[in-house]
């Protein structure tokens, strides 16, 4: 049965709020800790600058390396906060409260984080308005092909980060008055001049909560758009035997969910540990996020043998050779048991256990496992491929990956953390309406001889 | 003829509901109901106003829809290279970058339009109190000058918590 603590107003703004009005001193250390990494990424992106992309380990016919790879791991990442977040306001599922926020930041994170990716791979980022109808090059008659998926793709992440960033924003204004109404100084100017002159009107909650419901309806398209939209980047290539296959589009979206809600699942955990807020992130809602892991997981790992299996159903002898290097050759043939064990056979056994899923650490580093598991996936995908890329076998290369890579990939991680932790810091990662909502609405219901938890929903 | 806008505060949901019959009974169907959290529609009786937010979506899709298509046959016309045996106009190209249009035009005016519905951006906050964000219940409205203490005495009687006035121009 669920546990369920009554919370008063004065209650949530106090825990909530915590981490803005009375930031722990940790919090700056562990900040200070993330900004060496993430300054080290920068430096190492001015070095590739100054050098040239050939500081990159990528080399004929390996063109598209590490960068890339952790490119389409943070799209994949960023998509799950929003579907998650969409998906339980549509389904008015009473569990969501905490988790819609830290989900949707961490897609805005992931995704910003995404979109510096091929800035890092080109070398040249001062160009990238080559790409975006304002800064379309007239003068030299420059114009985008938009035939290729190199335009689909900025136009959809852009969407879908603008969407998400406003989304966020918009739904910010309740909490972000509470914020004006709590704070002193400066910042209560900052929050007052944010939050836009919120009164908390019944007109102005209306609209709010209907805003949440048709915003997410409109997300979601959105959401399921963008990861086809990459997975294209790689299947409409005819010239890459890996790739050139139609399922890739909802392998990759479901993919994309499966790291996404598990990247979610290991934030909540982090966010409990850190604020201690286990009034809010309940092992309930670890419980019922593990059930939405074990179907997501399956109808994932389905797209995977279907994908794997029809490589080989039409015995030829280039798909062959890349799926030989994938599961024989060091270091692939490693990755891939690596791969397949954290993504799916160590995680989903486990997670079939109800003491496993309301076990917050075991959570944390299970879903920890999937998403090395879903790193690796996506460097199997892209890597090999473009090894085996060629028919003829003196025109097959390899590809190692160099530390200014390896700095740039570790430093993204350190930017996601780094932007979510900063988000803490200035507005409430919990839902404070949400959950204050959820205090009113609760009641308990008695069952013969038991009281039994209960939510009531307005229709 | 001036007007004084006067608040009164509630602990309790019950306590504002009565004070909202209150003033209903004395002629005053026009009031405000201040809360920190979202509560069910109609849950103080008071007036559910109408809004227009869902033909924004519309409108902002139909726009988006607009702008893409013309971008994407624009570029095309303006630099008409053959690529892949493909057609300068290619319709498929062209729908995914009018989908993601059209759906960047439906959200971008949604949220205009959210705020725009809720009387958004406000300079001055009018009369308020911070204890709404707290768990009060605030019950604001707008009076004759003469009627004020009628008001206040009806709040009071509701076992408001605290009443405050705030002159406000004609």
């Amino acid at each position: 049965m669920q546990q369920r603590p009554a919370l008063t107003e004065i209650d949530i703004n106090r825990d909530l709020l915590r981490p803005i009005l009375a930031t722990p001193m940790w919090f700056y250390g562990l900040l200070m800790f993330l900004g060496i990494f993430v300054a080290a990424a920068l430096g190492a992106f001015a070095w590739a600058i100054n050098h040239g992309t050939g500081v990159y380990g990528l080399n004929r016919p390996v063109m598209w390396g590490f960068l890339l790879v952790n490119f389409v791991f943070w799209v994949g990442i960023s998509h799950a906060g929003v579907m998650l977040s969409a998906i339980l306001r549509l389904c008015n599922a009473e569990w969501r409260r905490p988790a819609t926020r830290a989900a949707e930041v961490l897609t805005v994170f992931a995704l910003g984080t995404a979109a510096l990716h091929p800035l890092f791979h080109l070398g040249r980022p001062w160009r990238i308005y080559w790409s975006m109808p304002p800064g379309y090059d007239f003068g030299r008659g420059i114009w985008p092909d938009i035939r290729s998926p190199f335009v689909w793709d900025p136009t959809a992440i852009s969407t879908y980060l603008t969407s998400t960033a406003l989304f966020v924003g918009l739904l910010l204004l309740p909490d972000i008055a509470v914020l004006r109404d709590r704070s002193s100084g400066m910042m209560q100017r900052v929050y007052s001049m944010l939050s836009l002159g919120w009164r908390g009107n019944t007109r102005q909650w209306k609209l709010q909560v209907i805003a949440g419901f048709l915003l997410s309806a409109l997300i979601l398209p959105v959401f399921v758009s963008v990861h086809s939209i990459v997975s294209w980047d790689f299947a409409v290539q005819i010239a890459v035997e890996g790739w050139n296959a139609t399922i890739f589009a909802p392998y990759f979206v479901i993919g994309a969910v499966h790291s996404g809600v598990a990247g979610v699942i290991s934030i909540l955990a982090l966010l409990r540990w850190m604020f201690k807020w286990e009034n809010y992130i309940r092992d309930d809602h670890f419980d019922a996020l593990a059930r939405l892991m074990i179907v997501v997981a399956v109808g994932w790992f389905y797209f995977f043998i279907i994908e794997f299996m029809m490589g080989f159903y039409p015995n030829e002898e280039p798909e062959l050779s890349l799926r030989a290097l994938q599961l024989t050759e060091w270091p692939f043939n490693a990755a891939f048991i690596l791969f397949a064990l954290t993504s799916f056979f160590i995680p989903v056994p486990l997670w079939l256990f109800r003491k496993v899923r309301r076990n917050v650490a075991l959570m944390f580093w299970t879903t920890i496992l999937v998403n090395i598991g879903m790193w690796l996936e996506r460097f199997l995908i892209i890597i090999p491929s473009l090894m085996r890329k060629q028919v003829l076998t003196f025109n097959w290369g390899s590809y190692n990956p160099s530390p200014i890579e390896l700095i740039l990939v570790g430093g993204s991680f350190a930017m996601v953390f780094t932007g979510v932790l900063t988000f803490a810091k200035f507005f409430p990662i919990i839902p404070l309406s949400d959950a204050k909502e959820g205090e009113i609405m609760a009641t308990e219901i008695r069952v013969g001889k038991v009281m039994v938890p209960a939510a009531y929903r307005e229709e | 003829m001036a007007g004084r806008s006067i608040l009164g505060l509630f602990k309790e949901v019950d306590e504002a509901v009565e004070a909202a019959d209150k003033l209903k009974e004395n002629g005053i169907d026009d009031f405000e109901v201040l809360t920190g959290s979202p509560y069910p529609e109609g849950a103080f009786g008071e007036k559910v106003s109408n809004h227009r937010l869902y033909v924004w979506p519309l409108v902002g899709a139909a726009l988006g829809f607009s702008i893409a298509i013309l971008v994407t046959a624009g570029t095309q016309l303006a630099y008409p290279v053959v690529t892949g045996g493909k057609p300068i106009l290619a319709l498929p190209p062209m729908f995914i970058i009018a989908y993601e249009g059209t759906m960047l035009g439906a959200i971008l005016s949604t949220i205009i339009g959210v705020i725009f519905e809720s009387r958004l951006p406000k300079a001055k906050l009018g009369l308020y109190d911070t204890r709404i964000t707290e768990g009060y219940i605030g019950l604001s409205v707008v009076v004759p000058d003469g009627n004020t203490d009628r008001v206040d005495a009806l709040f009071k009687a509701a076992n408001a918590a605290d009443v405050k006035l705030e002159p406000v121009s004609a």
